[in-house]
This record gives C-alpha cells, sequence and structure tokens, in this order.
C-alpha cells in the first residue's frame, strides 16, 4: 500500500503556498470537459460541490436526505474556529495549529494541520460574504467566544446553530450552482459501491431510495464527504441515516482505513433515559465556559441536589485540571465522568450522569445574561427531560459523537485509490486521536472551499483519462453485486429486526470499544462480532420491496457495513498498544491514571488493507514525523 | 401508557391511501414521538407487516426532516417543538392519536408520512443565495453589521425548511418560507446588490411550484417550530411591491 502522504518541501508556513504554485492547471475552458462526482452535501460536501461548480466543472452532487441542507453538519452547536485573532489575545495560525496538534496527542500531521489553520481565517471571510448572520458585538463587528479547551478566544458563532448556519450558507452556494446547472443534485440517492477502472476511481453505483433503481454515474473523479461512523455504536449523536457505507465499500475496493479506532466520546451529552432510546442528544460544550460540573463526594446521596452543600460536592474536573478546569478537552472531561460514574457517584436514575450547574453564572451574571447566551439549548434540554436547568443542574454523561478515523488521505487529500478523495470527517487526517471542539467545520469547511478545488485539478490535470461511461463492462459488473446484495438482504426473511442487530452490536462496541479498552475485551469483541454478523445474514428480517422507498432495506445495507467495520476497529484498538486521545487501553496509564502515549512505537497512523471477506486485514503504518512541534505529555494540570 | 394510534398509510404517490388504526402499548412518557413510532414499528415488523414509512434524521430539532400532522397539528400539540423533540409525556394514558403526512399540492406524497418537499429546493435555487463564489471576498469585519439587524437576519435563518407553514396553511402558502430566506438576506449588506431579483424570482418559483397564496391566517407562525415571525411576510410583500415597482419588464 503505498502511503507517501506528499507533503510539500520547504519551510511549515510555505508547504501550502508552494504546493499551490506547483500544482498543475485545467485550463478554465477544459474544466467543463471533467466531471466530478461528489458524495455528501455537509459542510465538506456542499462546500466542495458548490466551488467545483464555480470553476467550471461538470459536477454530479449525491445525499440521501431529501434535501441537501438536511446533511448532519447541521446538527453543530458550538462555533467554528479561525485565527482571526479579532480579540487580540494571542491567537495566531502557529497557535491555531499548535492547539489542534497537542489536542490530537500528536498523532496526526503536521503539514496537513498547519495548513488547516492557515486557510480558516478564509472560511470566515467567506461565510459571512454569503451572508452566514454571526453573532455581533454593538459595535457591529464580530463576535467571538472560547471554546473547548482553548485559551484564546477564536470561536465564531450563531446563537447555538453555527452548523446550522453554516451549512446553509454552503446550501446557498450549492443552489446557485444547481440553478445555473453546473451541479446536478441527485437527493434521496444512496452511494452504495465505488467503480475502478485501470485502477483509477471512474464512478459510483447508487440506488434511488424513492424508486429503488440501481444505476450507475462516471466521472473522471469522484470525492467522497460521507460523514463519520459514530452510529456503529448504535447510540451516538449522528443523525439516525449518518453511516460508514459509501467509505466502507471504498476500503473493500483498496482505500486504506486510517485510525478506525480514533472515535470522540463527548462529555456533554443528554443521559440515555430508557430502551425505547433511539439517538444521543448533545448539549454544547459552550456550556462549560459557564456550567461548573460536579458530583457529590458522598456514594448514593439521594437528597435533593440543592440540599447538598458547597463542601459535600466534588468538582472534579476544578480539582484535578485546575488551570482548564471545566473546560479541559472532550476526552479527558469524558474519561473523568466515566470514572466519576464507575465510582458509584453518579447522579440521576441510572447512575450515570454528572452535573452541569449553572447556579454561580446565574448568581453571578443573572439569569437574562445566561438565557441570551445558552437560551435555545437550555430550552432543547427542557424539552428533553422535563427539568428546568435555570433551577436544577443539568445532568449530562459522556457520548459518541465524532470519529477522527477515516479513510487515509496524502496531503492532496487522495486515497489510496487514484481518483478518490475524501473530506471532512470522513477522511482522517487533521485531528489525530481527538478533535477540539469548533474544528470539525473548520476542517469540513477547509477541505471543501479552499483544498479540494486546488488539489483535484492537480490531479485532472496530470493524469490522462480514457473515455469511459456507464455502459463499461466494470459498471454492469458492480450494477450486478449491488442488486445482489440487495436481493439477498430482502430474501433472508429471518425473525430479527434491522434494529435489533444493530442495538446489540452498539452493546459490543460501547462496551468493549468505548471509552476506556483493553485486550482482553477487544478480543473478546473480535470473537463476538463476526457470530453476529452470520447470524444477521442468516436470520435479518427486511420486509418490502426493492422496487420502492424502504427504510428497513436503507438500514439493513448500512447495518451490515457497521458488522464489519465495528471489528475493523476492535482490531485496530487492540494493536494499538498506548493510550492516546479518545483511545484509552486501561493497560496504558500513568499512576493518576492519565493516558500514557508510547512515541517510539506508536507515532504513525496505523492504516489498515482489505484483504477479502474470510481474510484478517492488513496493518501499515505512516510514520508522522514532527519537525516543527516537540511531543510533550498533554497535560492539562 | 397505551395509546391508539390513526395512521396514514399509502403505497406511493399513485395509490390512494388510508388511516389504519395500531395500538401502542407501554410507551414510556420519556420516549420521542418518534422513537414511539419506532417501537411500534418493531412490532409491526414482528406481525410481518411493513413498517409506517417516515423521514427523519438528526432527531434534534434541526435538521427539519421529520414531518408530519399529529392530531391535526403540524409536529403536533408543543409550541416551537419538532415531531421528533415532541415527548409523550405530552400525551395521555388512553388517548387516540391521528398521524398523517404534510398535505399539499407542491408536496405530493412518496410513501405514508413521506412527502417530497423538492419545491422548497427549487425556491433557493432561484435566487436564495448571495452571488459570490469561493474566495476572493473582503475580511470578514470589513463591513460593520449593527447587531440589531444581524440578530433580526438570525431570526430569519433559523428557519429549518420543514414545511409545517405550509402544511398548516389552509392555502398550503410557502409565503413564510420563502420570506425567511428574503428577509435573512435582504437584512445584510451583503444581500443588497441581489435584492430586488431575488425577491422576484423566488416568489415566481414559489408560485410557480403550485403553492397558495397567504390570506394572514398566522397559523404558519403557529406551527413553525423556531417560531418564525410573520412579520417577515409582511416585509416580504414590501421588497417585493418595491422591486416590481422598479423592475425593468
Amino acid at each position: 500500500m503505498d502511503l507517501n502522504a506528499r507533503i510539500p518541501d520547504g519551510p511549515l508556513a510555505q508547504k501550502w503556498e508552494k504546493h499551490k504554485f506547483d500544482t498543475k492547471l485545467v485550463n478554465p475552458a477544459n474544466k467543463r470537459k471533467y466531471k466530478v462526482i461528489v458524495v455528501g452535501t455537509g459542510l465538506a460536501g456542499a462546500a466542495a460541490a458548490a466551488s467545483l461548480g464555480e470553476l467550471g466543472y461538470e459536477v454530479s452532487n449525491f445525499c440521501f436526505q431529501d434535501s441537501p441542507r438536511r446533511a448532519h453538519s447541521i446538527a453543530a452547536q458550538g462555533g467554528i474556529n479561525a485565527a482571526k485573532n479579532y480579540p487580540s489575545d494571542g491567537d495566531s495560525v502557529f497557535r491555531l495549529f499548535y492547539d489542534t496538534i497537542k489536542g490530537g496527542d500528536f498523532r496526526s500531521r503536521e503539514a496537513n494541520v498547519y495548513r488547516l489553520a492557515q486557510v480558516s481565517v478564509d472560511i470566515i471571510d467567506q461565510c459571512v460574504a454569503q451572508g452566514v448572520p454571526f453573532a455581533r458585538e454593538y459595535g457591529g463587528l464580530l463576535a467571538n467566544r472560547s471554546f473547548g479547551g482553548a485559551q484564546v478566544s477564536r470561536t465564531f458563532y450563531a446563537r447555538g446553530q453555527t452548523g446550522q448556519q453554516l451549512l446553509l450558507g454552503a446550501y446557498s452556494a450549492l443552489s446557485r450552482q444547481i440553478g445555473l446547472g453546473h451541479v446536478t443534485m441527485f437527493p434521496r440517492t444512496e452511494m452504495l459501491d465505488v467503480v475502478l477502472i485501470d485502477g483509477k476511481a471512474r464512478g459510483i453505483v447508487v440506488r434511488d431510495l424513492v424508486t429503488g433503481e440501481i444505476s450507475s454515474h462516471a466521472a473522471e473523479a469522484v470525492v467522497l464527504a460521507t460523514g463519520g461512523y459514530g452510529n456503529v455504536f448504535y447510540l451516538s449523536t449522528n443523525a439516525k441515516g449518518s453511516n460508514v457505507t459509501a467509505a466502507f465499500r471504498c476500503y473493500k475496493k483498496g482505500a486504506g482505513f486510517a485510525n478506525p479506532c480514533y472515535t470522540q466520546i463527548h462529555p456533554t451529552c443528554i443521559p440515555v433515559s430508557g430502551d425505547h432510546q433511539s439517538k444521543l442528544t448533545l448539549m454544547s460544550e459552550s456550556l462549560r465556559n459557564d456550567g461548573r460540573v460536579w458530583v457529590p463526594k458522598k456514594k448514593g446521596d439521594s437528597r435533593p441536589v440543592r440540599e447538598i452543600p458547597e463542601a459535600e460536592r466534588d468538582y472534579y474536573l476544578e480539582r484535578k485540571y485546575p488551570s482548564f478546569g471545566n473546560l479541559s478537552p472532550r476526552d479527558i472531561a469524558s474519561r473523568s465522568a466515566k470514572e466519576a460514574c464507575d465510582a458509584g457517584l453518579g447522579v440521576g436514575k441510572s447512575g450515570l450522569g454528572v452535573y452541569l450547574d449553572f447556579e454561580d453564572a446565574i448568581n453571578r451574571d443573572g439569569e437574562q445574561t445566561i438565557r441570551e447566551k445558552y437560551g435555545n439549548l437550555f430550552q432543547m434540554y427542557e424539552k428533553i427531560t422535563a427539568e428546568n436547568p435555570y433551577k436544577v443542574p443539568m445532568r449530562i454523561y459522556p457520548a459518541v459523537h465524532y470519529t477522527m478515523g477515516g479513510l487515509w488521505v496524502d496531503y492532496n487529500l487522495m486515497s489510496t485509490i487514484p481518483g478518490l478523495h475524501v473530506l471532512g470527517e470522513a477522511n482522517f487526517s487533521d485531528h489525530g486521536a481527538n478533535r477540539l471542539g469548533a474544528s470539525a467545520l473548520m476542517q469540513g469547511l477547509a477541505d471543501g472551499y479552499f483544498v479540494i478545488p486546488h488539489t483535484i485539478g492537480h490531479y485532472l490535470a496530470s493524469e490522462k483519462f480514457e473515455a469511459v461511461d456507464t455502459s463499461h463492462a466494470e459498471f454492469k459488473k458492480v450494477e450486478a453485486e449491488v442488486n445482489d446484495s440487495t436481493k439477498k438482504l430482502l430474501g433472508i426473511n429471518g425473525k430479527r429486526s434491522v434494529d435489533s442487530f444493530h442495538k446489540e452490536l452498539g452493546k459490543i462496541m460501547w462496551d468493549k470499544c468505548g471509552m476506556a479498552r483493553n485486550k482482553a475485551g477487544l478480543e473478546e469483541a473480535i470473537q463476538k462480532i463476526p457470530s453476529l454478523r452470520e447470524e444477521f445474514w442468516s436470520n435479518v428480517k427486511v420486509l418490502g420491496q426493492g422496487e420502492s422507498l424502504n427504510q428497513s432495506l436503507e438500514k439493513a445495507g448500512r447495518v451490515a457495513d457497521f458488522l464489519e467495520h465495528g471489528e475493523l476497529m476492535c482490531r485496530d484498538a487492540l494493536k494499538r498498544e498506548e493510550s492516546c486521545g479518545g483511545h484509552f487501553r486501561e493497560e496504558h496509564q500513568t499512576g493518576d491514571g492519565e493516558a500514557l502515549r508510547h512515541d517510539n512505537e506508536y507515532a504513525h497512523v496505523a492504516v489498515w488493507e482489505y484483504k477479502g471477506e474470510n481474510n484478517a486485514p492488513d496493518r501499515h503504518e505512516e510514520t508522522l514525523n514532527f519537525e516543527n512541534v516537540k511531543l510533550a505529555t498533554r497535560s492539562y494540570k | 401508557m397505551n395509546l391508539t394510534l390513526h395512521v396514514w398509510r399509502q403505497n406511493g404517490s399513485k395509490t390512494s391511501g388510508k388511516l389504519v388504526t395500531y395500538n401502542a402499548n407501554n410507551v414510556s412518557e420519556d420516549s420521542s414521538f418518534l422513537e414511539m413510532l419506532d417501537e411500534v414499528n418493531e412490532g409491526l415488523i414482528a406481525n410481518d407487516e411493513e413498517p409506517i414509512a417516515f423521514d427523519h434524521d438528526c432527531r434534534e430539532g434541526i435538521c427539519g426532516s421529520c414531518s408530519m400532522m399529529i392530531n391535526g397539528v403540524a409536529h403536533g400539540p408543543e409550541r416551537h417543538t419538532t415531531a421528533c423533540q415532541l415527548h409523550m409525556r405530552s400525551f395521555k394514558d388512553g388517548d387516540e392519536i391521528y398521524i398523517e403526512p404534510w398535505r399539499a399540492k407542491a408536496f405530493p406524497i412518496i410513501k405514508d408520512l413521506v412527502v417530497d418537499r423538492n419545491s422548497f429546493d427549487k425556491v433557493i435555487q432561484a435566487g436564495g443565495y448571495v452571488s459570490v463564489s469561493t474566495g476572493g471576498v473582503p475580511d470578514a469585519n470589513a463591513i460593520p453589521i449593527g447587531k440589531d439587524y444581524a440578530d433580526s437576519a438570525m431570526d430569519a435563518a433559523e428557519c429549518i425548511g420543514c414545511g409545517a407553514c405550509v402544511a398548516s396553511c389552509k392555502n398550503a402558502s410557502a409565503m413564510l418560507f420563502v420570506a425567511a430566506k428574503v428577509s435573512h438576506l435582504a437584512l445584510l449588506p451583503q444581500g443588497q446588490p441581489e435584492r430586488k431579483n431575488r425577491v422576484l424570482n423566488m416568489v415566481k418559483t414559489m408560485d410557480d411550484a403550485g403553492f397558495g397564496n397567504c390570506t394572514n391566517q398566522y397559523e404558519c407562525e403557529a406551527a413553525c417550530p423556531k417560531g418564525i415571525s410573520v412579520e417577515f411576510i409582511a416585509k416580504m410583500n414590501r421588497d417585493f411591491l418595491k422591486a416590481g415597482l422598479a423592475s425593468k419588464d
């Protein structure tokens, strides 16, 4: 497997400029001769499709939702980082770069992360020009706040709906290109496989989710922006439709899958209320700017929360990490909540919860100020739990939120399959082993608006393409395979619903490959998942037809892929004999329970290569070279 | 709690549909309305009946996918709440609940509770944007925007495009949806250069899609999960009139 990251030479700060100059260009008049397929319409996908359409490429854009505006980027609440340094509080491109590298526990590529920090400033300009209504100060300039483990205020936001507003900005740019005829949009259409001809990605096979028709689309390049795989855990903050299928089918066709075990468990989510639970709801971590996290010091303290005196509360984040306190990074805050609950100090009916208390902030700033900052979040909390967070503390517990792992890409965002580019959460590149708050929106838009429009031109200008259309034998072959697999799912006619398998898989993953992992647990999961998979393929019940809207069939295809992908995650977690970021191996911790990295053996990206149905995948390594930062123990104390 | 549901079942746009009655038993008051439907669907699958199709995705009240009339009210009885954020504690044991799709000529039914809202996308494609391409734009702080204007633009921009306004309007008018986007951009300096053509083109596309007109009943505002104000409709009407008078055609 060729894992050359193609990082440009030269000093860190000049790599991207130099690279843009060195890349080949496609003549403006020739761009319309190239077809590009973009799968996904979240921040990365919509931004890419719009920008490529503007440049003049012939773009086809696909999403499984009924409208591109509904992709799950829309749910991001807190904000987007950019090294604008408007508040003049010491921020810079280098500081954003350093914070991101350190936040990722030194498991990401310097050159990629530096570029991300560089283009972050352009993103804000672009979004404002589109009419994104960011929060502003009375003087009319943009407001900033501190967010998720940053000691500078570099986060831009639009109430608690930043993702929605950024996505609507990208969607409006995309809509303009659709209206102009530069982008053809295919909503309610799911990518089910990639088609390789002469080793290059030349198209995809899709299913029209309304008519059930399987069809092919040919192009000179394919861009995947299909998000993360957090739903392998069944319960997560992802949308119900979020899935790994597109990325996983590419993996099975030869794209390396990098660091699948890197999962982000977000510390501030609403706890599970019962077996009916279908998904988890995040409470923006911006709440930690004003909320204080605590548990009672005494086990089983059943007094009403407001009767527990100050002295009998453990503000454990403030105690353990005095310099970052309640703003400690996500992986650390999550693990600390788990420790408190494992020690029997958890609150709420299930005991799986900790308090996030606004009493001090309300006493200090007044209820009105808190309402202005977090009104919609407090309202959402009350809707779900029927408790008023102005009066009693919120109860929160960690939940699966984001996956840092994804398809391996080089500096040009191209996977190990030539022509297959991967953007946003679907790739692995920028967040290392842990993502900092307000960085996902930044990465999605950076990849879509400012990276791929340059790098894809270089690929298209460098390669020779034989004329290919969907009548090519390879398209027909892949279509037949997709058809067979659909028929197979409908024909099993077993006893168990798709959801019941998904829930069982999710429980294995959460118990064995969740916030804390160990060798025995991971080995057990690697035993259990294949037998669950076997049962799925002999006992799942998918009713209805293939030739119409069939939501059970859609879910079944996605769960079938999760059943393979979950095993890959466990294999990756087992082989990474260290703790870093979101990957915490119980065998590798310091005396006081902090993550213990082993830089000599594991300062690399683990990249998995598919070797066929009945074979274990191969593990390859891309060594990470740090020339500009010193690998340090990540301390927030 | 135990409930009786009457759910609209329709197998595709070309067949006729009907209400079918199901029992939902042992429903937890902590579950959401969609989770209640999930459990009903699990029961249907166990009985070899096809599950009820309904649109949903984020289940956090922001993607705008979920779209159902609950006892004749878009998104159900709670104000400012999408169906996915509606919890069963809003109902009581023994209730009968009627669940139907959005009904509007411009939103044809695809299956059961799933409708086609593509006409909303067409309206946006006709002008719901600022014509700037990626790159080459001014610094984000180059144009100060008064906080009250920015806040007001944000009030309009909160629209999630669910279509509850259309579903709850006796004329199936999309005025609130279109007005929200028109006003969001009309309130910002970035939206000024295309302000006139935007409102003319978007209103024309809205009319062509088969949405009805506004007769000032304000059902849309009452049903809107984000509480978008009908004042934006007045604002759009003023913009539309001015643009029409200034139009060269």
